[in-house]
């Protein structure tokens, strides 16, 4: 009532409420580097579509090497997401549910992938899993499986450095959905893994998308612990950025031609996400 | 059908609520702010754990920390309407519903029937396939009725009910309530602080302060005989406690009452703020309490306006809008208020509680 009596109160004044920022110049000492700072952000990408062989793209893109490498890089990059969702949520869910002693260093280790140059990842995966790795050894001697240098090896390295943004994201979401909805189901007589199932899934279900696809794009851009832990065998390992790199040093069309792809694929995500993490302002 | 002695200590605050419930009957909790209502219905629904006492429900031991008994809220025969409801946002009206029955065992085909015959009897029958946010306030209430009783709960636990209705609504939703409360074979526990809900809904009344039983009983003694401040208020009564001698009643701070009924030691006085006149002056013949008053607010209540009087004894007093226009009512004014001796209700302080004693 008095929120309405509020709204009816103001057209009684003649101007509309002032604004609060003041609409003077812009001093120079900002607005310069700021210019600089979007132009720097800007150019190499226009530089990008600038050098771009337009004429020749098609042909290009169809080469054999570059639908291999697209192809690898988006299997891999869906198989890490999986993995990351089928491991990661569960691991949000423990960290945003359950209030287990050493909670605060489980999620600063979490998040050490976030931080972590990728190189350094892959060599600790190289450690882990490597043949002559602590994992990596056994697995070889035992079951025959080898992970370094193989396509398994490359959805590894994706998931190790993409799974923490997956992990922060569902968390957070799982922080910010109601826990009153789970208590409701647990009085209509619903255990911990139907409400988990049943209502907090579906609750959260727009944040781990948002998670899901965050992961993805830095599964698909992983580049240094990929290099690191799987090497680069075209077909089996090389994926986009890897190729990238490769083809700089060969042919710098084709590295402009995977470039401008791996940018498309970027701008559709930032496109798809826009909505949740742009929308203020 | 409930019988629970609920103690849960939480920091600073202590809830310590003796509470039975008859299959059946209605019982309403009241209680300010911060009394221990919400508290003592989370204990009851097995979302926060006694520290002591027990909880038995049904024949069956649910909670008894000193026998170190504790059953999880899932395994319980309950059914819980919320403040907002919380009918899940995902679901439709028929899923909501269905969803208890459903993790009683019935298979999903089952579980609908019984869901569609829940929403048919709340007359909901044709939003089935609604989605909540598409369901008014009040149809939303129905829904979140129906989904609690359909699990045919032995305590059905109600958290202020209609609080989150707009006062229109409230009142075809209270009647509708009334009707499902009285066909429900359980116990019925009311979390309110609405005064009239508990009086239309409740056979029984419950009134805690800061953790504690304050009164108890039905709602005409209760009523009638407040035996606190906040129950004097709730049921709009001035209440005053003192020691009577004869027609006297001299009251804690020394102000002496006449009253009509005779009695002798720790009493109350009750009297309605209809009963007290206000004057420009002293006023002369029949009432025999007159003391001078200054006016401290004056709101509007009903047809009439409220006035808030400090003086010797706070007091309201209802006066109509041409009597207050006729005194020229200003906060901070002083004028005579009086009350008739026969106006006043006296009766014992020392009557025990209606509260059973600790074993």
């Amino acid at each position: 009532m008095s929120r309405r009596d509020a709204v009816l109160a103001r057209p009684d004044r003649s101007t509309p409420p002032a604004r609060t920022r003041r609409t003077g110049r812009v001093p120079v000492a900002l607005l310069l580097p700021a210019a600089l700072g979007l132009l720097f952000l800007v150019l190499p990408l226009a530089g990008l579509l600038v050098r771009t062989p337009w004429s020749t793209l098609p042909q290009r893109l169809t080469e054999p090497g570059v639908l291999t490498a697209l192809r690898l890089s988006v299997q891999a990059a869906t198989l890490a997401t999986l993995l990351c969702l089928v491991l990661g949520v569960p691991l949000a869910w423990m960290l945003a549910r359950v209030d287990f002693p050493g909670r605060r260093v489980v999620r600063a280790l979490v998040t050490v992938p976030l931080v972590l140059p990728p190189v350094v990842g892959g060599v600790a995966l190289l450690l882990v899993f490597g043949r002559q790795g602590i994992l990596g050894g056994w697995l070889d001697s035992t079951l025959g499986v080898t992970l370094p240098f193989t396509t398994t090896g490359v959805v590894l390295a994706e998931a190790f450095v993409a799974m923490p943004f997956l992990v922060v994201a569902v968390e957070g979401a799982l922080r910010g959905a109601d826990v009153r909805y789970e208590e409701a189901a647990a009085t209509l007589g619903a255990g911990r893994w139907t409400t988990f199932t049943h209502i907090t899934l579906p609750l959260v279900a727009p944040g781990i998308a948002a998670g899901a696809v965050l992961c993805w794009a830095r599964a698909l851009g992983e580049f240094g612990a990929t290099i690191t832990f799987a090497g680069n065998f075209p077909g089996r390992t090389q994926t986009m950025p890897l190729a990238v790199y490769l083809a700089l040093e060969t042919d710098l069309e084709a590295a402009i031609v995977l470039s401008l792809v791996l940018l498309t694929v970027s701008v559709v995500i930032l496109a798809s996400l826009r909505d949740r993490w742009l929308s203020s302002r | 059908m409930l019988d629970a002695h609920l103690v849960v200590d939480r920091g600073t605050f202590r809830l310590d609520l003796p509470l039975t419930i008859r299959p059946g009957e209605v019982v309403a909790l009241l209680g300010p702010n911060g009394a221990g209502k919400t508290t003592a219905l989370r204990a009851l629904a097995g979302l926060i754990p006694l520290t002591g006492g027990h909880l038995s429900l049904a024949g069956r031991h649910l909670d008894d920390p000193g026998r170190r008994i504790w059953t999880p809220t899932e395994q319980r025969a309950i059914g819980v309407v919320f403040q907002d409801y919380l009918l899940f946002p995902h679901l439709t009206a028929l899923d909501n519903v269905a969803f208890g029955p459903r993790r009683q065992g019935l298979s999903r085909h089952r579980a609908r029937q019984r869901a569609a015959t829940w929403l048919a009897r709340v007359g909901l029958a044709e939003h089935t396939h609604c989605k909540p946010r598409h369901l008014s306030g009040g149809q939303a209430q129905r829904v979140a009725l129906a989904r609690a009783l359909a699990v045919e709960p032995a305590l059905l636990l109600l958290d202020e009910p209609l609080a989150a209705l707009d006062a229109r609504t409230r009142l075809d939703t209270r009647a509708q309530l009334q009707h499902h409360l009285a066909g429900h074979s359980g116990a019925t526990l009311l979390v309110t602080h609405d005064p009239i809900d508990a009086v239309v809904l409740a056979d029984r009344l419950v009134i805690i302060e800061d953790g504690h039983v304050v009164q108890e009983g039905d709602v005409a003694t209760v009523t009638a005989q407040p035996r606190t401040d906040y129950v004097a208020r709730l049921v709009g009564l001035n209440l005053y406690r003192g020691h009577a001698d004869g027609h006297h009643v001299r009251l804690t701070d020394g102000f002496q009452l006449v009253t009509g009924d005779r009695h002798v030691g720790g009493v109350f006085v009750a009297f309605a703020p209809s009963a007290v006149a206000l004057h420009p002056r002293r006023p002369d013949g029949s009432p025999r309490n007159t003391w001078p008053a200054t006016i401290t607010g004056i709101q509007r209540h009903g047809d009439n306006l409220r006035v808030q009087l400090d003086g010797p004894i706070t007091v309201a007093a209802d006066i109509t809008p041409a009597a207050a226009a006729h005194l020229k009512l200003t906060p901070g004014q002083t004028l005579w208020a009086a009350v008739k001796a026969a106006e006043t209700r006296v009766y014992p302080a020392a009557a025990p509680l209606n509260v059973r004693a600790e074993p």
